[in-house]
């Protein structure tokens, strides 16, 4: 913020903006964390005010943590959504790094045909997957929803990956092969750090639908030992009586690791959505 | 012995020929000096040279040796970049160092020549900084430096100087220009300032449309060009070419006369207004419109009095006016 604002008005009403969007924003998340630490019947009374000595209760977290093995569960969505972010980074830059650097026949096609994932939704291929993943003896571990999720990000962190790609300065990976780089360290030590804001937004963008599908764990991955954590939540709402103080609890815990990655990521992240607009 | 010799190089990029049919030689310890309009080639044939581009016909031979399949870092070459380039995750010394590890050198003689390049060019209060850390002529200099420790046989600058401001760039000029006597390499400089040009080179290439235009020493293509092209391209303020005057002009054709070589006369055979007048204190330029609707520039030496709007007639040494035919080719 290098711009003096003599304009005190124009702040405020910036500020206020701001601060009702959070509000709103957040408003939904205050509201289950809240209910999450009530007694069941205090949800339904009074289900906006907080909680106090007498509706406390950690009932919620005594379930959850009581059902199912919900580490298990964690752990599982953690290695999963870790996973694929790590294979939609890696393959996306890679790929991203062919497109943007090398000519060759049929570049241009291959940019649009990677890009076409963005506009098909993966889930119409489902039966199909489903079918190759029987084959494969892959339903029911984690790979197969790694493996799907990766597919699902790729096209688009190619896209933007490669478009941040061509910014980077063609000298600098000129001045690495003279001095003898190979293709892979002018890959990962100069132009790899140059995209990392483009790289955390790509991740931070693919992570969250990932973390919150019930989609394809449902149907790849539903045994007991590879649930996700989503899927493992469903165990507490039932078609005629749902537990609400479980699946409260069990969603508030939810936002835990998916805030870590984020905070992880968000440095860079803010870098890369404004790294247009200031430079 | 010569350090590069180009033959028949041709360079296209799908349909769109860039560099069309290229022959040159440098010898060794030469400063050649590329220059040309924008979009030329200039950059392109270095990388041809460098070997970043491959060339679609013809051969490129550095020290005796046909390098068009060897890669860049074989080729014994260095290169400065206009945008330094510099690695921005090492400090200035790894900068320097890199190439030298690459080539597996043994850490004596790395440390040995980063510290001779450090001293050469006055860089050791910044040897552990990071590129970021630095100035733009900081910056240009360890370029110069990583460039230096290869000993390579010979050096390739594309337009480094032109990022930097006018006194550093005249500062850094003068270093290049100490540097190659210093090492005695080949050097190949391409750059768009005519003053760098003519004061660095033992030689110049001018370049247009991707072909060679002339090759020479750079009073040979002052006082000799062998075109309209070169003739108008070299020399600032540019050369006048007159098509319309009543004087001896080759049918088609033009009569060239540089500034300097036009002075006012009484009852001169050129007669015009002055236009504009530019008051550089060594130098005054005068602006002027000729009675044949033709602009000319005139460099008066020292300080002149003349206003615009004044009459004015001017006149010249047929002996150092270039006359050229309709092919724009010279004629005497
Ligand atoms: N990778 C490429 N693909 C297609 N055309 C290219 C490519 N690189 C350069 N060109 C074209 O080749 C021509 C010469 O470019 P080059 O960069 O060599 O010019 P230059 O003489 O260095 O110009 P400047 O003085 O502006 O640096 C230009 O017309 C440019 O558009
Ligand atoms: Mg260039």
């Amino acid at each position: 913020m290098s711009i003096a604002r003599t304009n005190r008005f124009n702040t405020l009403a910036a500020h206020g903006a701001l601060i009702l969007y959070t509000l709103i924003a957040l408003f939904p998340v205050f509201v289950i964390v809240i209910n999450s630490f009530k007694n069941r019947r205090a949800i339904f009374r009074e289900p906006l005010a907080m909680p106090n000595s007498e509706t406390f209760s950690l009932i919620g977290y005594e379930t959850v943590l009581k059902q199912g093995d919900f580490f298990l569960y964690f752990q599982n969505s953690m290695i999963v959504t870790v996973g694929s972010l790590f294979f939609i980074l890696l393959f996306g830059a890679m790929a991203a790094f062919a497109l943007a650097e090398y000519r060759f026949k049929g570049n241009t096609l291959m940019g649009l045909y990677l890009a076409l994932g963005i506009m098909i939704p993966i889930r119409i291929g489902t039966v199909a997957i489903l079918e190759m993943m029987v084959q494969t003896g892959l339903v029911n571990t984690l790979w197969a929803l790694i493996l799907v999720y990766t597919a699902q990000g790729l096209p688009l962190a190619v896209f933007i990956l490669s478009e941040f790609m061509r910014q980077v300065s063609d000298d600098l990976k000129n001045a690495g092969r003279i001095d003898g780089l190979s293709e892979y360290r002018i890959f990962f030590q100069l132009v790899l750090p140059l995209v990392r804001p483009a790289m955390a937004t790509v991740a931070v963008f693919n992570m969250i639908p990932i973390w919150n599908d019930l989609w394809f764990p449902l149907i790849l991955a539903p045994a007991e030992e590879v649930k996700t954590l989503t899927l493992g939540s469903q165990v507490f709402i039932g078609q005629f009586v749902t537990d609400w103080n479980a699946v409260l609890s069990a969603l508030s815990l939810a936002i835990l690791p998916v805030m870590a990655l984020y905070v992880i990521f968000s440095r860079q992240l803010i870098r890369g959505i404004t790294s247009g607009a200031v430079k | 012995m010569t350090a590069l010799t180009l033959t028949n190089v041709c360079k296209s990029f799908g349909a769109v020929e860039v560099l069309r049919d290229i022959n040159l030689t440098v010898e060794d310890g030469e400063f050649v000096v590329f220059v040309g309009p924008s979009g030329c080639g200039k950059s392109t044939l270095l990388r041809v040279i460098a070997g970043l581009e491959d060339a679609t016909s013809g051969t490129v031979n550095i020290g005796g040796d046909v390098v068009n399949a060897v890669p860049p870092a074989k080729r014994g070459i260095a290169m400065v970049f206009q945008s330094y380039a510099l690695y921005p995750h090492l400090s200035v010394r790894d900068n320097m160092a890199l190439g030298l590890r690459q080539e597996r050198q043994s850490k004596s003689v790395i440390d040995a020549r980063v510290d001779k390049a450090v001293q050469m060019l006055d860089l050791g209060a910044y040897i552990d900084r990071r590129p970021s850390d630095l100035s733009g002529g900081q910056r240009q200099r360890v370029a110069i430096g990583r460039a230096i420790v290869r000993e390579p046989k010979l050096f390739l600058f594309d337009e480094p100087l032109s990022n930097l401001d006018a006194a550093l760039r005249m500062n850094t000029r003068i270093e290049i220009a100490e540097l190659h006597r210093t090492l005695s390499a080949s050097m190949i400089y391409v750059t768009h300032d005519q003053t760098e040009a003519m004061t660095l080179a033992d030689k110049i290439v001018v370049l247009r449309d991707g072909r060679v235009e002339q090759v020479g020493s750079p009073m040979e293509l002052y006082n000799n060009p062998a075109n309209r092209f070169v003739a108008g391209f070299l020399g600032s303020p540019a050369m006048n070419f007159l098509e319309r005057a009543p004087l001896d002009i080759p049918p088609g054709g033009a009569l060239g006369i540089r500034p300097e070589h036009l002075r006012p006369t009484k009852g001169g055979r050129i007669s015009g207004n002055v236009t504009h007048v530019e008051r550089l204190g060594g130098d005054t330029n005068l602006l002027v419109a000729t009675d044949h609707d033709e602009t000319l520039t005139v460099r008066l030496f020292g300080q002149d009095p003349t206003r615009v709007g004044a009459q004015i007639e001017l006149d010249f040494d047929d002996t150092s006016a270039f006359r050229f035919d309709q092919d724009n080719c010279r004629v005497a």
